[in-house]
């Protein structure tokens, strides 16, 4: 209510100095809310006129879908178990993304961690499990830290671009996952599928008690709000944020870029090799080409939906794991090929990058300067 | 180009493999006596793996008193656990098929030792003792259609040089190229198969590649062993060999080019274990069988398969069918002169060193790693 409205009362019970409205104050965290709220209302009527064009109720289709991911506690813990690895792929996007990275190869941090995760824990046979999954899980945080900080130190000291860099290290990471899964890692029981021997049922870290959903979902959450705080509630956050600004900026005022990036590229990697040790310490038991499941390709999608924010990486992994659970039952009880849950995260996508633009724009949400 | 292709396509694997099943409460249909569920770990109209259980679905949905939910493109990992647990817990699921090998173990020994009353019944698995009895695994010797086509390939080939695209050096893909060649040697004993190992089971861009390269060196008829024969049917048709299907009959994709193909027969299989499921036996856990059993088949000859051809092939089809016959049999050397089965020594289908070869026989161009 700036001095233009028309109502005399309120311009005079506000001050001359204008102290803006509740909506103009929080305007930036309301838009943090609203824009990408309008972004997926409308991909959602989007995909429903999609859906009505194949002959399919769209009020069917929103019923299963959140009956699918939401509606019942089976669907949530459905739902959080897929969210699970993608809250700690999606970091390996989000942390260098503060230093203006866009590094795309968590998949191969994610295997990395998986291999070296298997690999410490098949050298300590009589070790106790706590034992086991500790070093199992410095292990898969160290390989995929590592995996990453190679794109970080290719970029920093050898000028090779971290985007094409860290998605070929993707390949590379399946390439010796799947040679040392075929040779010398190999149990040689698994015939008709190579994959390393067990770990053992005693060493598997089980799900979270009186649910389905494995740890993972909690080392995500932790790993999510560190990072928060890490950035932005940190000098070292502060430095990131600098140079990822503008990194001529940053050296002049001193700062170490060099051991900016390789540290944040540590991190991101760090955080994608523990989802690697996740999956094989609570879901797959031992290594094999089952890894390679597309979870570092979908977390992409998510921290770029989360705008790189860590804190928002939770509810929009959370969004999409739900998206994914109840495409089971759009296939099942709708007849929809499994693409058209594809096409749903296409226009999702869609819809939040062109809503990126509105950012600031936003006539009643704008204090008057 | 290669990366940007397979790039894309991970990244379209990556929101597929999280694209998965899932939960629901309400609007579950009852009235069905037996609901039976079928996961598939690719498309199911793939022209290959997928597609040939989907056909047989298909025929099961028209029986009396049958349900049948689907669903398609579930990766092996935990999604594939809670596809199951949502088919048992929201859509009455009693009798599950889950197509792909990975899904196995740890997957499905996992759900069936959490639900005792239900059926699980694994396409590939080797059952043992020691896995619930609630699971079963089936298969068939589709290496005798293969044998049977390779002596087809072996009378049409001009050149006497056979192609063979093929996946992993695993057992079963192996038995399949050594099986096709010794059928092929009957017909020209100078035949060779010269295999291009892609390295995965759906790689389009490689076994284009390969189809290419075969064909480049003189190859006039290929086959493949890989999730999808499409690419390389359509690749080779287009290039004027001649193909040998796999799966699934491939003559609509090349009605010209198309000599034969070895088929799995689900649609015979599957109606006989619903008869045995509502049986007191049973369905027995491990079950396997070939052209005899009516598990796998032939397809039909295409307009360029000659009298003589026709005649030979039919000759020992006829064989397996009446009284079966061990293609394995001593002498028998492989591609490196060793001999793998001595003089004198007949392996059939049912014996378990099959399970484990690791040899490509004399004739075979290529190596196992």
């Amino acid at each position: 209510m700036t001095s233009e409205v028309a109502d005399p009362g309120e311009a005079v019970a506000i001050a001359p100095s204008a102290d803006p409205g509740f909506l103009q104050r929080h305007g930036a965290s309301i838009e943090y809310i609203l824009i990408p709220g309008a972004a997926l209302a409308g991909a959602l009527v989007v995909f429903g006129i999609f859906v009505a064009l194949f002959g399919k109720n769209p009020l069917d289709l929103y019923f299963y879908m959140y009956q699918g991911a939401f509606g019942t506690w089976f669907s949530w813990q459905n739902t959080l178990t897929r969210a699970a690895p993608l809250i700690l792929t999606a970091l390996c996007t989000a942390l260098p993304a503060q230093l203006g990275m866009v590094i795309i190869g968590g998949e191969g941090a994610l295997l990395i961690g998986a291999l070296s995760a298997t690999s410490i824990a098949l050298t300590m046979p009589s070790a106790p499990p706590l034992a086991v999954q500790c070093a199992m899980a410095a292990a898969g945080m160290i390989g995929g830290g590592l995996w990453i900080m190679l794109s970080g130190g290719l970029r920093q000291y050898r000028g090779v671009n971290e985007t094409i860099s860290s998605l070929l290290l993707v390949y590379i990471a399946l390439a010796i996952l799947n040679h040392l899964v075929e040779g010398a890692m190999r149990d040689p029981a698994s015939l008709n599928k190579p994959s390393t021997r067990e770990i053992g049922a005693a060493n598997m870290i089980g799900s979270i008690p009186g649910t389905d959903v494995h740890w993972g979902l909690v080392f995500g959450l932790i790993a999510a709000l560190a990072s928060y705080i890490l950035i932005y509630h940190t000098t070292f956050g502060f430095a990131a944020r600098v140079a990822g600004g503008n990194i001529r900026a940053a050296k002049i005022v001193g700062l170490s870029v060099g051991k900016l990036i390789m540290t944040v590229c540590f991190l991101a990697g760090a955080s994608a090799g523990l989802a690697g040790m996740v999956e094989v310490a609570a879901v797959q038991g031992r290594t094999n080409a089952n890894l390679a499941a597309g979870y570092g390709f979908t977390g992409i999608l998510v921290a770029f939906l989360s705008r790189q924010n860590p804190l928002a990486v939770i509810p929009v992994a959370i969004l999409l794991g739900g998206i994914n659970a109840s495409g089971g039952l759009l296939q099942r009880r709708l007849g929809l090929p499994d693409a058209s849950v594809q096409v749903l995260q296409g226009i999702i996508f869609v819809f939040v990058l062109a809503s990126d633009a509105l950012y600031g724009r936003i006539g009643f949400l704008k204090g008057k300067s | 180009m290669d990366f940007s292709s397979i790039s894309r396509r991970r990244l379209l694997q990556g929101s597929a493999a999280l694209t998965l099943g899932t939960a629901l409460g309400a609007r579950t249909a009852a009235a069905a006596d037996t609901t039976i569920g079928f996961i598939y770990v690719g498309s199911r109209d793939d022209y290959g793996y997928n597609q040939a259980h989907a056909v047989a679905a298909a025929a099961l949905k028209k029986m009396p008193g049958i349900k049948v939910v689907e669903e398609e493109k579930v990766p092996e990992t935990d999604a594939v656990e809670k596809t199951m647990e949502s088919m048992i817990n929201l859509d009455g699921a009693t009798l599950l098929f889950p197509t792909s090998f990975g899904y196995y173990s740890p997957h499905v020994l996992k759900m069936a030792s959490k639900y005792p009353k239900i059926h699980f019944e694994h396409c590939g698995g080797l059952w043992t003792d020691k896995d619930p009895k609630n699971a079963g695994s089936y298969f068939g010797y589709i290496d005798e259609a293969q044998y049977v086509a390779g002596i087809v390939a072996g009378y049409t080939s001009k050149t006497g040089k056979l192609g063979f695209v093929a996946a992993k050096p695993i057992p079963q893909v192996l038995r399949n190229i050594n099986a096709f060649t010794l059928g092929a040697r009957l017909a020209n004993p100078k035949a060779t198969t010269q295999v291009i190992f892609t390295g995965d089971w759906s790689m389009p861009v490689k076994e284009a590649e390969a189809t290419n390269s075969l064909i480049d060196q003189g190859v006039d008829v290929l086959t493949c062993h890989v999730d999808g024969p499409k690419t390389m049917a359509e690749n080779a048709a287009r290039r004027g060999a001649m193909v040998c299907g796999y799966h699934v009959n491939l003559s609509p994709l090349a009605p010209e080019a198309y000599l034969t193909g070895a088929e799995w027969n689900w649609e015979a299989l599957y109606p006989k274990f619903l008869k045995m499921n509502a049986s007191a036996e049973g369905i027995p856990n491990f079950y396997r069988g070939g052209l005899q059993e009516e598990i796998v088949k032939v397809s039909p000859y295409g307009p360029k398969v000659g009298e003589k051809a026709r005649k030979h092939a039919d000759e020992v089809k006829a064989t397996f069918m009446a009284k079966g016959l061990a293609i394995f049999k001593g002498p028998l050397v492989d591609n490196k002169g060793k001999t793998v089965i001595t003089a004198g020594t007949e392996r059939g289908q049912k014996d378990p060193e099959l399970e484990k070869m690791d040899y490509l026989v004399e004739g075979v161009i290529g190596a196992t790693s």
